[in-house]
């Protein structure tokens, strides 16, 4: 095939185009939160500036953020770890024993609004003495967790030759201690993909939190989110925060690009 | 033997964990909403919860601000998955020949999915900034009269939308990029002997073969638009004027801020037939477009 020059730039052009609308918010994102307020509110400082590490100090200063910090990271891994110890079992029984009407309880999850969850968990929370508690907000992450895990490992258990389990069915290992042995090792790709999305989620995750947590467990998108309040905004430092919630999630994603983007579109391809 | 015991009933011990949590956090739940829908109730211990029946339905449907929520969030996502498909698609089309680079340019569509939802709508609040923001001084620059962006009745939603499609595009992207990878490539070139133009190709090859796909993504991308809550609240609360209510946000105020737990079940409940139609909806069309069995 030939492709005329004409066709090659324009389509370089759109490459750039596309890219550029991809990248601003983030670029802009990171120059303010190293900007002075009076160069952010200045347009002449656009892309010239000198950057300062105020805004950075500032937040971990002023604002304690790495109580934040340690609350989130806490609820993503527990919450991760508790949806892997529920959801892999279950993933495995649904797809080995073909009990498929049951993955509708994965459908009905997705489908149902969040916020019809938090209405009743705040009332019976309350009750229990859940609020501000790492237990309930980790319970109430695990509700996006586990329905996700099991939604990504499902086909991939299903794909599992049988002949291998049953042979060391047949060596007289236990069905317990073959899963934990011979199918988990195998499927270490799939879960994976999954644990990191798990923990993105949980770690982005602003309404359960916003309602569930108090000044105990305050997690960091509550916590930039709280950051607005008052009269005049703090625009540098909270570019700061905002870049600090958003740095982990995007070094997750780049290292373990190729399982992100698959467990992102999963399922969708086949229809 | 206890090991014998669990063997033989392996799928029960494997699945009752899980079940247990989801019927505790999920069914009962659920349960209680429509229960307490029927209830008139501000969680204070002094008023017990009161019976008031169908009370509730009927303040939701002769009230202004029900059918005006569900207005805005019928507007925002009736708009933003056409704008999201067409753009997703397009770009998957372009991007999906082997050419340098397109492996960067998949890893950049997944940042504004992944990036934490909050953090992008202040950013998109500070862009939108009426006296500092990049957008207005980006008017100014090309000589056109600043707009006020979110501060606006009139502008928040369109600010909002766009918001939507600059973080999912890629997602609606992304997957019909993998749908194109599992089209075969005989079609095309029974096609160039045949002697079709590029355009006659995608008409009648690539997009009937992508149907499928596309509808698919759509699917998943519209049960999450109607549920759209983070980007919006952080950058507006429902705002200026209830002009960005939602429905979701709706519920989350009448529940959080204004403690009517009771109307806020019914609002629940009614939200919750509007996302079932959706997807029997979507389903069906699928169905009669997708070739799907």
């Amino acid at each position: 095939m030939k492709t005329t020059m004409t066709a090659r730039i324009g389509y370089s052009l759109l490459n750039v185009i596309v890219i550029v609308c991809l990248l601003f918010p983030f670029f802009w994102m990171i120059t303010a939160s190293f900007k002075s307020q009076l160069q952010i509110l200045n347009p002449d400082y656009l892309f010239k500036f000198t950057p300062t590490l105020k805004n950075y100090v500032s937040v971990f200063e002023d604002y304690d953020y790495l109580k934040y910090i340690t609350s989130s990271f806490v609820v993503a891994t527990l919450s991760t770890l508790g949806s892997l110890v529920l959801g892999l079992p279950a993933a495995y029984a649904i797809a080995k024993y073909k009990m498929h009407n049951l993955s509708l309880i994965i459908l009905v999850a997705k489908i149902l609004p969040g916020i019809s969850y938090l209405v009743p968990w705040y009332v019976i929370f309350n009750k229990m003495h859940l609020i501000d508690t790492y237990i309930g907000l980790i319970m109430s992450h695990m509700v996006i967790g586990l329905p996700f895990i099991m939604w990504i490992m499902i086909p991939f258990f299903s794909s599992f030759p049988r002949e291998i389990e049953e042979s060391s069915w047949i060596d007289g290992s236990s069905k317990i201690r073959t899963f934990v042995q011979m199918v988990l090792p195998v499927s270490l790709p799939g879960i994976i993909t999954s644990s990191l999305l798990a923990f993105i989620f949980s770690w982005n995750n602003f309404m359960f939190s916003f309602v569930l947590a108090g000044e105990k467990t305050k997690t960091l998108p509550i916590a930039v989110y709280n950051f607005m309040g008052g009269t005049s905004i703090n625009w540098g430092a909270l570019m700061a925060a905002a870049c600090i919630i958003t740095l982990p999630v995007i070094i997750i994603a780049m290292l373990a690009q190729k399982y992100v983007v698959s467990g992102l579109s999963a399922g969708a391809v086949k229809g | 033997m206890i090991t014998n015991w669990l063997d033989r009933n392996i799928k029960w011990v494997f699945m009752l964990p899980a079940l247990l949590f989801i019927a505790l956090m999920v069914a009962y739940p659920i349960f209680y909403t429509a229960r307490l829908s029927f209830f008139e109730w501000s969680m204070s211990a002094v008023n017990p919860s009161k019976w008031i029946g169908l009370d509730n339905y009927i303040t939701l449907l002769k009230g202004k601000e029900f059918w005006d929520a569900l207005w805005i969030t019928f507007y925002h996502s009736s708009i933003s998955i056409v704008l999201e498909t067409i753009l997703g698609v397009a770009i998957a089309i372009l991007f999906s020949r082997k050419m340098a680079g397109a492996k960067t340019i998949k890893t950049m569509m997944m940042l504004p999915m992944v990036a934490t939802p909050v953090s992008i709508g202040l950013v998109w609040l500070l862009i939108y900034e009426p006296s500092i923001g990049l957008a207005n001084q980006l008017l100014k620059q090309l000589g056109f009269e600043t707009q006020e962006w979110l501060g606006s009745v009139t502008q928040v939603m369109p600010s909002l939308i766009l918001v939507d499609v600059w973080q999912w595009t890629p997602m609606i992207a992304l997957i019909t990029i993998a749908g194109i990878a599992t089209i075969p490539s005989d079609p095309y070139e029974s096609a160039s002997v045949d002697g079709a133009n590029a355009w006659q190709k995608f008409f009648h090859i690539t997009l009937p073969l992508l149907m499928p796909t596309i509808l698919t993504a759509v699917t998943l991308r519209m049960i999450d638009l109607v549920k759209t809550f983070d980007t919006i609240y952080a950058t507006t609360q429902g705002g200026p004027n209830f002009a960005s209510q939602t429905l979701n946000l709706m519920i989350f105020d009448t529940a959080f801020s204004r403690f009517q737990f009771g109307y806020a079940s019914a609002l629940l409940m009614v939200f919750f037939i509007i996302l079932i139609v959706i997807v029997l909806l979507l389903t069906a069309i699928r169905k009669r477009l997708g070739g799907l069995e």
